[in-house]
C-alpha cells in the first residue's frame, strides 16, 4: 500500500516545530496565569486599611499621674501607657493567651482578662490564669516636641529579655 | 371528544416532552438503561450496589444526611441574604430584625441550628467510612477529597459565625484567626518568617503583611473583615464544596458503590 502524499507547501510546518510552538504556547499561558494569580493576591491586600495609624504621639510625660494605668488610648490605638517612679511604658492590650483584651481593674491593681481570666500586674507581668506570658510592650520613645511617641510595629516581649532594650521604656529624669 | 389517549400521546409527543426526556417510559431494559445515563442526577448514582451495601446500620446515612443538611444550609442561606447586609452599621440590627419581625424569620435559628448538624454528621460519616474500611483502595482518592470537604465545612462555620457581628462573633474571629499567625513562612509569628526576613534583609512578613491580614483584610477585626468573610461564605466556600462533592460522589459511583467490602 503506497504511502499516501500529502501536499505540500512552502510554509508547511514539521511535527517538530508543531511541539516546539505547543510549548511555547503553554509556557506562555502559564506565565500568563501565573502572573494573573500574582497580582489577584495582590488583590488581598489593599494600599489602604482604615485603621488607626501603628505609629502615634501620646501627649507630654506630665500628663501621666506616677503608678497609674492610663486609658485613654486603649479604645483607639489598644494601648495601655503606665507610668511608675522611673519612668513610662506601653502596654498591648492583646492577651498573650488568645488574643482578648483584658481590664484594668483600679481596685484589684490589676489587668483581668474576661473571656479566660488571666490576670496580669500593673507590669504587665501575668500572675494567674491561662496566660502564658507578660503582655507585650511597644516601642517608646521622645519625638521633637517633647511628647511621647509610640511605634506598635515593634514590640517587647520579657520572657526574651527584651523589656532590657532602652526603646522599650521612657526613663524619666 | 377526543380519547385519553389521544390526549396523553398528544403530550408525549410534543416537541416540548421530547426535548426534556430523550427516551420512551423504562418498561424495557434498553429504557432503564438510558433513565439512569441521560439523567444528571441519577448519572451520579451508582449503576448497582450490594444490598449490604445501602443498609442503614451499615452506612448510618451520615453521607447523605450531610448533603441534605448542605442543601437546607443553601436555601435557608439565600433567603436569609434576601435580609443581611454585610455592614457594621447594619448587620447585628439585621440578624435582630430577622428574629423579631420577619414571618419565619426563624431561618436564621435553622441555619444555624443546620451548620451544627452538618459538622457533626461531616464527622460521623469520615468515623463510619473509617469503621468500615471504605478509605482503602481504590477509595483513598475519594478519602483525601472528603477531608478537603471537612475543611470546607468547617470553614463555613467559621465565617459564619461573624456575621451576626455581636461581642461573641467578633472575639471568636479574633481569636480563631489568631491560628493564622503561626502560619508557615506566610504568618508573621509562624516558623520561617524570621528566616525569609533575615535573608530579605528587610520585614517582608510583618503583622501588616502576612496569612492573618489576607484573611481578616486588616490587623484587627474590622468591617472588612465582615464583608470578606461574608463573600467567602456565601460565594466561594459553597462553590469550592459544590464541586468538590460532585467529584466525592462521582468517584463513589466510580470506586464501586457506597460502602463495604468490593
Amino acid at each position: 500500500m503506497p504511502t499516501p502524499k500529502f501536499p505540500e507547501s512552502e510554509n508547511a510546518i514539521t511535527r517538530r516545530d508543531f511541539f516546539n510552538w505547543v510549548v511555547v504556547g503553554w509556557a506562555g499561558f502559564a506565565a500568563a496565569m501565573g502572573g494573573f494569580l500574582t497580582a489577584v493576591g495582590r488583590l488581598f491586600f489593599p494600599n489602604i486599611t482604615f485603621e488607626p495609624p501603628q505609629q502615634f504621639k501620646a501627649g507630654f510625660p506630665a500628663e501621666y499621674a506616677v503608678n497609674k494605668v492610663d486609658e485613654r488610648f486603649k479604645k483607639r490605638y489598644g494601648v495601655w501607657i503606665v507610668r511608675n517612679e522611673r519612668g513610662i511604658f506601653c502596654l498591648s492590650t492583646v492577651c498573650t493567651h488568645l488574643g482578648c483584651t483584658p481590664n484594668w481593674l483600679e481596685g484589684e491593681a490589676k489587668f483581668k482578662c474576661p473571656c479566660h481570666g488571666s490576670g496580669f500586674y500593673s507590669t504587665g507581668i501575668n500572675f494567674e490564669g491561662p496566660a502564658p506570658r507578660p503582655l507585650e510592650r511597644y516601642k517608646i520613645g521622645r519625638s521633637e516636641d517633647g511628647q511621647i511617641s509610640i511605634d506598635k510595629n515593634v514590640k517587647y516581649q520579657f520572657e526574651k529579655g527584651q523589656w532590657n532594650d532602652p526603646n522599650s521604656f521612657l526613663e524619666l529624669a | 371528544m377526543a380519547s385519553f389517549k389521544e390526549f396523553s400521546e398528544s403530550i408525549t409527543k410534543s416537541q416540548a416532552w421530547k426535548s426534556i426526556f430523550r427516551h420512551g417510559a423504562p418498561n424495557n431494559a434498553r429504557n432503564r438503561v438510558l433513565v439512569v445515563l441521560m439523567n444528571v442526577f441519577l448519572h451520579l448514582h451508582p449503576i448497582r450496589m450490594k444490598k449490604s451495601g445501602v443498609r442503614m446500620s451499615f452506612t448510618w446515612c451520615m453521607g447523605g444526611l450531610t448533603f441534605f443538611l448542605f442543601l437546607v444550609e443553601t436555601v435557608t442561606g439565600v433567603l436569609l441574604m434576601f435580609y443581611y447586609r454585610p455592614t457594621a452599621e447594619f448587620a447585628y440590627m439585621d440578624i435582630i430584625a430577622l428574629r423579631e419581625h420577619v414571618p419565619i424569620g426563624i431561618m436564621r435559628e435553622v441555619h444555624r441550628w443546620g451548620a451544627h448538624s452538618m459538622v457533626i454528621t461531616v464527622w460521623l460519616h469520615m468515623f463510619r467510612v473509617f469503621l468500615t474500611g471504605s478509605y482503602k483502595p481504590p477509595r483513598e482518592f475519594n478519602w483525601g477529597i472528603g477531608v478537603i470537604l471537612l475543611v470546607l465545612t468547617l470553614l463555613l462555620s467559621f465565617t459564619g459565625y461573624l456575621l451576626p457581628w455581636d461581642q461573641l462573633a467578633i472575639w471568636a474571629i479574633t481569636v480563631g484567626s489568631n491560628m493564622a499567625r503561626a502560619t508557615p513562612f506566610l504568618g508573621h509569628e509562624g516558623p520561617g518568617a524570621s528566616f525569609i526576613n533575615t535573608v530579605m534583609g528587610f520585614d517582608v512578613v510583618h503583622a501588616g503583611s502576612d496569612a492573618r491580614f489576607a484573611l481578616l483584610a486588616g490587623r484587627l477585626v474590622g468591617e472588612a473583615t465582615l464583608l470578606r468573610f461574608y463573600v467567602l461564605h456565601c460565594i466561594f466556600i459553597p462553590l469550592a464544596a459544590s464541586v468538590l462533592m460532585a467529584i466525592h460522589f462521582w468517584r463513589v459511583r466510580k470506586d464501586g458503590g457506597i460502602s463495604g467490602p468490593l
